[in-house]
């Protein structure tokens, strides 16, 4: 017998009203999350990370598929969702003229956490997220780290099984994102929590056992990370050339070139073969008088492999959109 | 069942922390009708007296410096300036040193003996409440003048002990002394109740969605009525508290008479707050911000002092605004409160109006219940 995701999403969509008619903002999404696993939700903005975590938490009604959470149904047992699983949304949402143990107080009565637990409870979780100093400060006086370390003690105080966290991270200094996500493995360790994590940084990706890519409201890859990096074909030269733009169209042209992707001044080329293909690049954009820096080949780390999916179902989704291109699979 | 109550009860507190927290707004709430009331009872009156009144008596005889002695003690104007002619009064009222002019115009006691003499009385218009009260008095003491001429006259003519067919003698019911307060302070005290009711209520549910705090409360068992209950108590609490006081310093500082049962008052108070809070609901989904909100509530607050009879009479409007002022809380609770307040009557006079009240109650909880769903769409 199996036994059912902790998160599942078959199908999933969702239409939304506007003026200009109906938009498909999540289109057929498939994920399952086991218990005790970490899933991230990746993609760029407006791809409909926020959109699929409200849906399977039952905020958004859904238009299609089938959503629960710990087996039970997103729109039929709403509640019982509600009380077993913790939640941040994107913008940071605590009553902001509460302090941060009025905050506690008011999440855990809401849930029903008796105050025998509450007196347990919320001095582990101040201690956790280190704001034993600050229980009398006013949230909204909070720096953008704590807000979100506050915001994940309120998530916890009813001891939820799953917690969804909506760009948990977004807008915090890279020290107090690495403590939050430090914070994030000691609970997935100890408490054996399923946690699910919308975030577009990349280096936030890897940290997660499976991750799913979103855009344009389709999940266009859901794997482990290695699983996922490894979709990327041929092997990645990394090098920064004299004139950049001047050597990306020459590159393109050239024969065994599966991808160029350019970060800054430095250009990332994947090629079929590393060897026979770095030599032709270096002679070739010496002949256009183009110098090549520190040319060396790199593992593929999740961004390049983001960009390369991404790149990669714009160009089917052009091709689907403009069919008159392929005249062999007719309209 | 249980669980739901301490639901509600959390909450309650949380806003009511919030509520305390913001003392500042707090003082402001609770200070800001007890200003209006001591402003209402000192500084500002329906009833205009001692205009400032120019005089230009042409005939100087024993008949028109008794009619100017008339006006100067009847208390409505107070003669300020003596000038020779008509133009000058004009004169005076333009430059704004005088409000009213009294012209007698040459030969008054000659013209009383053949029962045609005219005098003018000239006000400035663009002060309506000053022509209104001044109309009246001139009008009055004018009146009364020709009354004593009459009986003079008849007197001369042998009708020893003459009297006028008709003693009028009139009386004011429930506010003997014709004192604004009495007829101000239970529309104020009914104009306050609506405007904290429906303010509150608009403001902090408006509020949460504006910082986005509903979506976080959303993602929690709380159920919609709960939240709506959550929000509606403290705010009932307020409101409750600046009503007393209205009415407490209304009663015991400038001595208006509290005629009828306290309790009816109190219950249908309650009744009324409940449907200013329903009324603020179905704001607070119109509006999407703050601003938004604020405008609207102002523009019922607008509407509120000028068409739901809270200064000036209902039967005096056109059809339609009778109809737009039906539809606002204030003009049921209005009635209610001046029958109970002044003239002491209880739910034998007032239940239609009681029965509005109620249906508006069921209307806009319906209403608002529909509207807050457990979901973001």
């Amino acid at each position: 017998m199996t036994r059912e995701a902790a998160i599942l999403a078959q199908g999933l969509t969702k239409y939304f009203r506007t003026r200009g008619g109906t938009v498909c903002a999540v289109d057929g999404v498939d994920i399952a999350v086991q218990r005790g696993e970490t899933f991230g939700l990746i993609g760029p903005d407006g791809a409909g990370k926020t959109t699929v975590t409200r849906l399977i938490l039952g905020l958004l009604t859904r238009s299609g598929g089938r959503s629960a959470i710990l087996g039970y149904d997103s729109m039929h047992d709403t509640y019982a969702i509600r009380e077993r699983v913790g939640y941040i949304s994107q913008q940071f949402a605590l009553p902001p003229d509460l302090t941060v143990l009025e905050n506690l107080r008011f999440f855990a009565r809401v849930q029903g956490v008796s105050p025998a637990e509450q007196r347990r409870r919320i001095p582990e979780l101040l201690e956790f997220a280190g704001l034993t100093q600050f229980t009398g400060r006013l949230a909204g006086r909070l720096s953008g780290g704590m807000k979100k370390k506050l915001a994940l003690a309120c998530s916890l105080v009813h001891e939820p099984k799953v917690v969804l966290l909506d760009e948990p991270t977004l807008g915090v200094d890279p020290v107090s994102r690495r403590e939050f996500w430090n914070l994030l493995g000691n609970l997935r360790a100890e408490k054996g929590l399923t946690i699910s994590v919308c975030t577009p940084y990349m280096d936030e990706a890897e940290r997660c056992n499976q991750v799913g890519l979103i855009y344009a409201g389709r999940l266009i890859a859901s794997d482990t990370p290695q699983a996922i990096k490894r979709l990327v074909p041929g092997r990645l030269l990394e090098f920064t050339p004299s004139q950049p733009e001047r050597a990306a169209a020459r590159i393109e042209r050239m024969e065994g070139m599966l991808e160029i992707q350019t970060y800054g001044l430095m250009l990332h080329v994947f090629v079929d073969d590393v060897a026979q293909r770095q030599a032709e690049i270096v002679a070739a954009l010496a002949t256009e008088g183009i110098a090549c820096e520190g040319m060396r080949e790199i593992e593929p780390r999740m961004e390049e492999a983001f960009i390369s999916l991404i790149q990669r179902a714009q160009r089917q989704q052009e091709d689907t959109a403009h069919p008159a291109q392929r005249p062999e699979e007719g309209p | 069942m249980d669980r739901s109550l301490k639901r509600i009860d959390a909450l309650i507190r949380e806003e009511m922390t919030r509520l305390l927290r913001d003392w500042r707004t707090l003082i402001i709430m609770l200070c800001t009708p007890l200003l209006a009331l001591l402003l209402l009872g000192y500084a500002m009156h329906l009833n205009v007296e001692r205009i400032p009144t120019a005089v230009a008596d042409l005939s100087l005889d024993a008949r028109s410096q008794r009619l100017v002695e008339a006006f100067a003690v009847s208390g409505s104007f107070d003669i300020t300036m003596h000038v020779e002619s008509e133009d000058a009064v004009l004169q005076a009222i333009d430059e704004g040193r005088v409000l009213a002019g009294l012209v007698i115009p040459p030969g008054l006691a000659t013209n009383v003996q053949r029962g045609q003499a005219q005098v003018l009385v000239i006000f400035d218009g663009s002060d309506t409440l000053t022509v209104q009260s001044g109309y009246n008095a001139a009008v009055s003491i004018a009146q009364a003048q020709s009354m004593r001429l009459l009986v003079e006259k008849m007197d001369r003519f042998g009708l020893r002990g003459a009297r006028l067919p008709i003693a009028s003698s009139v009386r004011v019911l429930y506010n003997p002394d014709m004192k604004d307060l009495v007829f101000l302070i239970p529309g104020m005290a009914a104009m306050l109740l609506q405007f904290m009711s429906l303010n509150l209520t608009a403001m902090s549910v408006v509020r949460e969605r504006e910082s986005g705090t509903i979506e976080q409360i959303l993602a929690t068992p709380v159920r919609p009525i709960e939240f709506i209950i959550g929000k509606l108590v403290p705010n009932i609490l307020l409101t409750v508290t600046s009503l007393a006081t209205v009415i407490l310093a209304g009663v015991f500082w400038f001595g208006v008479p509290f005629r009828g049962n306290v309790w009816l008052f109190a219950w249908l108070s309650l009744l009324f707050i409940i449907s200013g809070l329903g009324l603020g609901l179905v704001v607070s989904t119109i509006a999407q911000t703050q601003r938004q909100a604020q405008q609207i509530t102002t523009l019922l607050l607008m509407l509120s002092i000028l068409i739901t009879g809270f200064i000036y009479p209902r039967s005096a409007m056109p059809a339609p605004v009778q109809f737009i002022g039906g539809l606002i809380p204030l003009t049921y609770f209005i009635r209610i409160a001046r029958g109970i307040f002044s003239k002491g009557i209880g739910l034998a006079f007032l239940w239609s109006d009681v029965l509005a009240l109620a249906t508006y109650v069921v209307v806009a909880m319906g209403l608002a219940a529909a509207t807050f769903k457990k979901r973001l769409d």
